[in-house]
This record gives structure tokens, C-alpha cells and sequence, in this order.
């Protein structure tokens, strides 16, 4: 290698990964501050001193947290909801990219920006409705008011990224796959299914976030019965005017935001090279 | 791309495969939209949602009543500017960040990305709150650290959204981040280097030969920070506590859900629904031609 090249370069790199490590500090510190704030004891927290650090970590918050409102029961409701769009999303996404991607029929492309389109519609917008559509069929008040709008709004997204997923897998494989008499079915689960695994984690990650995030659905449907009620709801309850329970809302976030960061480390190597393949086909 | 297996079963296989997506979408996305858009040109209040009073055709009457409103004007206005800040702050900060990524060892590269992942896997809802505590006036570190005293970020309009954008560009960069990330990791090396011993610049590689590169990459992950941007709902409404001291940090999502469920008129916060969908749906169809100018098959 060229020494001059190198005398240029090092100083460059140091520098560079400086700033990496400062930024990944500055990144970091709001998910430090939130567990920090969860350990501190309510005279630190509520101190105009603020220190980055405590030396009376204390579980006084958390247990507020858990005395109130039953915020067990929140984390349970939230966890079905997530697991379970996630599951059903998976699966139904799985059979739609496969259709769309090794298929040649009248409207696919069609279809591809339906999905497309679809993706783009203001969930929001769709509240009210979705609350009427929900109040008809007596859903209201029940965990599946969330489950069943999460699962339509997570699909064109998922199937958009299986696409690519599915589109990689070689069509030679399909053909050796029959010619040694495996059945459609069996090809699909048993070898496709595998294959494709690496895409569902990606996409799982986006439904899940979205369902685990979510806030406007549960506090739209989930109107009378709060023991149908979700995490985010719970959180909003250490909100009072002018003063806020910053104790419990740091706690209550932990307890919140724990789950999703333990489902992204263990996906994490997926994840990346997953959006990898969705965005190099 | 030629299917291989059309000989057994007819042609209704994809369909069939299709069909739970088709009709999970059809009931809970399609018919709702349809919904959303006969709520809009009707009179449909309280009165009517209890069946007190009959409901009446009423043509683009919500949509005149919306475009005469003053504050439906600054709120549409407030949202696209708002959106639009946050998509270059977002694209600016992930794309730089990526190439950050690609110049530093392996150690920094981890924290960078584990970081990133902490901030993206932070729930919406947390997030804020989190945001909302760093920047508290009383107790919060960052008024003290820049010495701002009891300065209130949401009290002011601009301050608010100031703080509003700064969480949301903290939580969305990771995606453009990584996925750009993984787009530079495909260009050819030899390609970057060649650039670089014919003495460009850093900013003028990016300029002249990755960006060119990874056009396709960066036009998704604008489109897709367009879409979410533009719908940002629980930030404001929880950071600005349901869109700011009389509405002023409101923008078309909250706005509509505030005259839907606070003042239960349903057909005006339907017709803003309708109003984000034209946007939207204008957005995606530009993407979409886009797409097909460069010939690429779907």
C-alpha cells in the first residue's frame, strides 16, 4: 500500500471514528436518561440538578408502576396483540408475496400497486371509520378491535419486502423440488417457507413496532373497558397537569421500550441484511 | 419472469393464496377508505351517530366548510412544512451517518449501530416522553447543560415543533441509516477507491458516485420517510399534549382526530382524512411513475 496514502488516511479515520463513537453516545442517551430516570429516587428525579448519574438506584417507581391500574394486565393485553399480529401477518404475507412473485395471472400488477398504495393510506385517517365498522360487529372494547385493524395495515408493507425475499430463491430449485415429486404445499412450507425465513424477521419487526407502538386504535376502541386496554394508555395515566409523575413515566417506558429492544437485538443480524435484500432487488 | 408450474393446478392457485391477505384488506383497509370518503359528504355528528337525527347528503359542503377555515389552512400548511423538515433532516442525518459507517472499524461501527437500533426500537409513545423529560424546564438536563434556565420548548409554536422534530428525526434515521448503509456495502469497492486516488473529496464522492449509485435505495427510503412523516400523530399529540396551546403545533392527523373525537364531528375530521389521502396517494403515484420511466418491472 501507498505510505503516503496512509499518513493521509489515519488521522481522517481516528477523526472519524471519534465523532462515530460521540454520536453513538448522543444517540444513546435518551434510552440512558429513561432507564436512569427510572432508578432514581423521587428526590433525584425531581431535582434541578440533574445528575447523570444515582447512587440510591431504588425500585420505587417501578413499583408504583405495577400498582397502578393494573399494569401487569396492560403488558399482557399488549403482548397478545403484538404476538399475535405478528404471527398471523407472517403468514398471511408469506402466501400473498409467493403469489404475486411466482405467479403470472390477469391483475398482478395491479395488485403490486394496490399494495403499494396501500401502504401509504393515513391509518389514522381510518379511525372513525374503523370505529364504526368495530362498534357494528361488537368489537369495541376488545383485544380485537386492535389485532384486526394492525394485521390489514401491516400487509403491504410485508408482502412488499417478502417480495424480494421470494424472488431469490432460485426457480430451479421449484422445478427440482416437483420433478422429485414434492406437492405444491410441500414446496411451499418445507422449502420455500425456510428460505424466505430471514425476510419475515424483517418484516416482522416493522408489524411489531406498529402494534407495540401503537396508541391512537387503543385509545379510540378501548373506550369504556380499560381492562382490555394496552401499554401506551397505561403510560399516559402518570401524566397529570403541571405535574407529572416523571418517576413512573420513565419507569413505565422502560417496562415498555425492554421488549422491543431484546426482539431487535435478537433479529438484529437479520434485520439489516433483510433490508439489504429488500432494497438490492 | 416465467412461472414453471402452471400444469396440475388451474389458474386460481395464486388466488387462492391471495386471498386471506385480499380479504383482510378488503374488509379492514379498502371498505373503511370507501367509508371514510361517504362520511365526508355527509352531515354526520353526535345526532346522527346515535340515530337522533337522519343523515343528510352534503355534497363538498364539509370540503367548502374546511377550505373557508382559517385554521384548516395553516394546519395544512404547518403540517407540509413540517414534514418536509423532517424528511431532509432525516435524510440528511441517515445518509451521513451511513457513510460515516463505512470509514470507521468494526468496534465504532457496532456502537453507531447499536444505538441506532436503540433509538429505531423505541416506541413512538416512550420516545416522547423520554424527549419531553430531557427537555422538561424544571428537571430536565438539557435546559441546564446549555444554560437555557426555565426556558418551556412548548410553550413557543416553533419551539415545540423544534422539539417535536428533533425525537422524530431521532427515531426514524436508523432506518434510512441502515438501509442506505447496506446499499454502499454493494457498491463495488473498487469503485469508491478509484474515486478516491483521483484525489475526490468525500462530499464529492457521495455526490458523484454513491448517490448516482444508490438512486433506487435513496427514492424508497424518501418515499417511505414522506409517508410516515407526514402522518406523525402520537408525537404531537402526546409531546404538544393534543397539538400545542390553542392548536398551534396541530397537523392534518391530529387535527382530524381532535374534530372526529373531541367535538364528534365526524364527517369534518373525515373529510381531512380524505384531504392526507389525495396527498399521499399524489406522492405514491409520482414514486410510482418514477419506477416505470426507468423501466423497471414491478
Amino acid at each position: 500500500m501507498n505510505p503516503v496514502r496512509v499518513r493521509v488516511r489515519r488521522p481522517w479515520r481516528l477523526a472519524a471514528e471519534a465523532s462515530a463513537l460521540l454520536i453513538a453516545l448522543v444517540v444513546a442517551f435518551p434510552l440512558y436518561w429513561m432507564v436512569l430516570g427510572a432508578f432514581k429516587p423521587a428526590g433525584e428525579i425531581e431535582s434541578t440538578e440533574p445528575r447523570p448519574w444515582t447512587l440510591a438506584p431504588s425500585l420505587d417507581s417501578f413499583r408504583r408502576v405495577f400498582q397502578q391500574e393494573e399494569f401487569g394486565r396492560y403488558f399482557v393485553n399488549s403482548l397478545i396483540v403484538a404476538g399475535t399480529v405478528v404471527v398471523i401477518s407472517a403468514l398471511v404475507a408469506f402466501l400473498a408475496a409467493t403469489a404475486v412473485t411466482r405467479f403470472r395471472f390477469r391483475f398482478r400488477t395491479t395488485l403490486l400497486i394496490m399494495f403499494l398504495v396501500a401502504q401509504m393510506v393515513p391509518v389514522e385517517a381510518l379511525t372513525i371509520p374503523l370505529f364504526f365498522l368495530m362498534r357494528d360487529f361488537g368489537q369495541l372494547n376488545t383485544l380485537g378491535s386492535l389485532i384486526l385493524p394492525h394485521l390489514a395495515f401491516s400487509l403491504p408493507f410485508a408482502v412488499w419486502i417478502l417480495r424480494g425475499f421470494v424472488k431469490a430463491v432460485p426457480e430451479a430449485l421449484e422445478e427440482a423440488a416437483y420433478i422429485d415429486g414434492a406437492s405444491r404445499t410441500r414446496f411451499l412450507w418445507q422449502i420455500l417457507f425456510p428460505l424466505v425465513f430471514p425476510g419475515l424477521v424483517a418484516t416482522s419487526v416493522f408489524s411489531f413496532i406498529s402494534t407495540w407502538n401503537d396508541f391512537l386504535f387503543a385509545k379510540s376502541f378501548i373506550i369504556s373497558d380499560t381492562s382490555q386496554s394496552t401499554l401506551p394508555m397505561a403510560l399516559l395515566v402518570f401524566f397529570k397537569p403541571d405535574e407529572n409523575d416523571w418517576g413512573g413515566i420513565m419507569a413505565a417506558s422502560t417496562v415498555m421500550t425492554i421488549p422491543v429492544l431484546v426482539f431487535f437485538v435478537l433479529v438484529q443480524r437479520r434485520l439489516v441484511s433483510g433490508l439489504g435484500g429488500a432494497v438490492k432487488d | 419472469m416465467a412461472t414453471t408450474t402452471g400444469r396440475r393446478t388451474g389458474a386460481w392457485t395464486p388466488w387462492l393464496y391471495l386471498a386471506p391477505a385480499l380479504l383482510l384488506l378488503g374488509g379492514l383497509l379498502v371498505y373503511p377508505v370507501y367509508q371514510l370518503g361517504l362520511i365526508s359528504f355527509l352531515e354526520y355528528t353526535q345526532a346522527q351517530v346515535s340515530g337522533g337525527e337522519p343523515t343528510t347528503f352534503q355534497g363538498l359542503g364539509n370540503y367548502a366548510t374546511l377550505f373557508a377555515d382559517e385554521q384548516f389552512r395553516q394546519v395544512l400548511l404547518a403540517t407540509v412544512l413540517f414534514a418536509a423538515a423532517c424528511v431532509v433532516s432525516t435524510l440528511a442525518v441517515g445518509c451521513a451517518l451511513a457513510v460515516l459507517l463505512t470509514r470507521v472499524r468494526a468496534l465504532p461501527r457496532l456502537a453507531l449501530m447499536l444505538a441506532a437500533l436503540g433509538a429505531w426500537a423505541t416506541p413512538a409513545v416512550t420516545g416522547s416522553t423520554v424527549w419531553m423529560f430531557l427537555f422538561d424546564p424544571d428537571f430536565g438536563p438539557v435546559n441546564r447543560v446549555f444554560g437555557l434556565g426555565d426556558f418551556s420548548w412548548t410553550y413557543g409554536r416553533y419551539s415545540a415543533f423544534a422539539l417535536v422534530l428533533l425525537e422524530v428525526v431521532w427515531c426514524s434515521f436508523p432506518f434510512v441509516m441502515v438501509t442506505v448503509y447496506a446499499g454502499i456495502r454493494a457498491v463495488p469497492p473498487e469503485v469508491v477507491e478509484a474515486a478516491a486516488l483521483d484525489g475526490a473529496s468525500q462530499w464529492r464522492i457521495w455526490r458523484s458516485v454513491l448517490a448516482p449509485m444508490l438512486r433506487p435505495i435513496l427514492l424508497v427510503v424518501t418515499v417511505q420517510s414522506v409517508i410516515w412523516d407526514f402522518k406523525v400523530f402520537t408525537q404531537i399529540y402526546v409531546m404538544t399534549n393534543g397539538g400545542g396551546i390553542a392548536g398551534q403545533n396541530l397537523v392534518l392527523n391530529v387535527y382530524a382526530y381532535q374534530k372526529a373525537f373531541a367535538s364528534s364531528q365526524y364527517s369534518l375530521g373525515s373529510a381531512i382524512g380524505v384531504v392526507m389521502l389525495l396527498i399521499l396517494l399524489a406522492v405514491t403515484l409520482g414514486y410510482l411513475r418514477i419506477l416505470r420511466r426507468r423501466g423497471e418491472e414491478l
